[in-house]
């Protein structure tokens, strides 16, 4: 009877919050609507229907698809070598403080300047195409994700070390068995902040005279004020970005269930 | 020792440690000499800053002495060493394995695996009384249960010494006072050695026969006392005479000390 009770009102929490996104989708499409109706916003926000309208179309101009794979190749690819680099060189950073010292400050500065101030002098040195598009993404991918695995590792509790210390661990079983899983969640939440500047680069990445790709395909569409399509692409880009983070949440509470307290 | 004639488990001679603090040497423990024997329980009281938790740390192997020796069965202790066990104040469990997983780390860093593992790990699970818990992580456990599973790891691990830095600093009085009571029981049963720090002089004295009471700046051993009370004791020991009178005297010393920190 009291396990019923709980499986009950489990199940009620769970189809509240469904309830809840479902109820803020729908204020979110209500003031959407409001605003393609005011005559001073209705030309950027054509409403839910004309912009849907323009699925067919954008795939009859034989663009849509090629767009989204164009833009997650270069946005996978970059993304992916970010991570690659950033691991090896946040750990590096954690473990010797002369790498830290002199690599440090140079993260700190480069991550304040917006990618699409530096874009133009990589489009000199790597040409057009996919190559530029690939090196900003894994340069903004790799700066956040460095600075956040690092920052989690040289954060780990140094009691845990000692503790295995005191139980027999030696190096190699410190690094595997204790520094690798207590920076795991870190390195979770840099993957997830690394997804979501991957995405948001991707306008800059793809102003280096790319041949498809969602955030090129919006820059040419603003030239002709298509705002119906624009909209679309963008609606996309949230898609995308909103069904990324979710996966990598899922992951996450699989991976990291154990921790005291989550979410960053 | 009333006599007895023990072996000598453990001997510190003449540690000193000192940091290059920012104003120059700063001495943390100058000279400290303490002999303690096997099956001994040994308490150490004093106010925070008197380098009982670096004494700890010395002993221990994690922290080198500036000069002087710790040794251990007459070996000289260099590094961590598994014939020494430690039990932290914030319990140290590692989050993402199991109370089970926790107890076995020790033993599959001596190369024990598999089983043989699980069936050492379980008699000590037992003994803390946290069987139903044994698949639960330590976020799910409070802070007592959380103890408990370091009490049980550091004994899985069988180390001839423990060393306890202040275990129950962190606990409600309830849980603390319960927890005594456990390892007073597990070491009437075991006889480890125990050397257990500890700011509570009623803590100090219901657990150890000798209690050491540390001064400060620069930490060195003020006086021992040897607590004649008779084992087992329990809460109703607190109330004796004697343990009143000792109480008084470890106090007001302890007390002095801490105005001297303040100072």
């Amino acid at each position: 009877m009291k396990n019923d009770e709980k499986l009950t009102t489990k199940l009620s929490e769970k189809n509240q919050s469904r309830l809840w996104l479902l109820l803020s989708v729908a204020v979110a499409i209500g003031f959407w609507t409001l605003l393609s109706v005011i005559p001073k916003t209705a030309r950027c926000f054509p409403n839910i229907i004309v912009t849907m309208k323009q699925i067919p179309v954008m795939i009859m101009r034989g663009v849509l698809w090629k767009d989204i794979l164009s833009s997650l190749i270069s946005v996978g690819a970059g993304y992916l070598l970010g991570f690659v680099i950033a691991l090896p060189v946040a750990i590096l950073m954690a473990w010797y403080k002369p790498v830290r010292n002199i690599v440090e400050p140079w993260i700190q500065f480069i991550r304040n300047i917006p990618p699409l101030a530096y874009v133009p002098l990589i489009v000199i040195a790597a040409g057009v195409g996919r190559k530029p598009q690939i090196i900003v993404i894994t340069i903004a991918t790799f700066l956040i994700m460095c600075v956040t695995i690092y920052q989690g590792i040289i954060n780990i509790d140094e009691t845990l070390l000692k503790a295995a210390r005191v139980l027999g661990a030696k190096d190699r079983d410190i690094f595997v068995r204790v520094l690798a899983p207590a920076s795991l969640p870190f390195i979770l939440t840099a993957v997830r902040l690394g997804a979501s500047v991957a995405l948001t680069t991707l306008i800059a990445a793809e102003s280096t005279g790319a041949f498809a790709g969602l955030g090129m395909r919006i820059r040419s569409l603003n030239n002709n004020f298509e705002t119906e399509p624009m909209l679309l692409y963008i609606i996309i880009i949230g898609i995308i970005g909103i069904t990324v983070e979710k996966l990598i949440k899922i992951l996450e509470r699989k991976l990291t269930g154990w921790q005291e307290k989550r979410e960053i | 020792m009333a006599g007895e004639a023990r072996n000598i488990k453990l001997r510190i001679d003449n540690v000193k440690k000192s940091y290059q603090g920012r104003t120059g040497e700063v001495i943390a423990l100058n000279g400290v000499n303490l002999d303690i024997a096997e099956n001994e329980f040994i308490t150490v009281v004093g106010p925070s800053g008197c380098g009982k938790s670096t004494l700890l740390n010395i002993i221990a192997g994690l922290l080198d002495a500036t000069s002087g020796a710790v040794y251990c069965n007459d070996k000289k202790v260099v590094g961590t060493g598994l014939d020494r066990g430690v039990v932290f104040q914030q319990y140290a469990l590692f989050p993402w394995l199991t109370v089970k997983k926790n107890v076995m780390f020790g033993l599959e860093m001596k190369g024990i695996k598999g089983k043989e593992a699980e069936e050492i790990a379980m008699k000590y699970i037992k003994m803390v009384d946290l069987e139903k818990f044994m698949n639960h992580y330590p976020k799910e456990l409070s802070g007592g249960m959380k103890q408990r599973v370091a009490i049980a790891r550091a004994y899985a691990a069988n180390p001839e010494v423990l060393l306890m830095d202040e275990p129950f600093g962190a606990l409600d009085a309830q849980t603390r006072t319960q927890l005594q009571q456990e390892l007073l029981e597990t070491w009437e049963k075991e006889r480890k050695t125990c050397f257990f720090i500890t700011h509570d002089v009623d803590e100090a004295l219901i657990l150890g026969q000798r209690v050491v009471i540390m001064s400060a700046r620069p930490g060195r051993i003020k006086d021992i006392v040897d607590v004649t009370i008779p084992y087992p004791r329990n809460q109703a020991t607190k109330m004796t005479k004697e343990f009143l009178d000792l109480k008084n005297q470890i106090w007001s010393q302890v007390y002095q000390e801490y105005l001297e920190v303040r100072k």
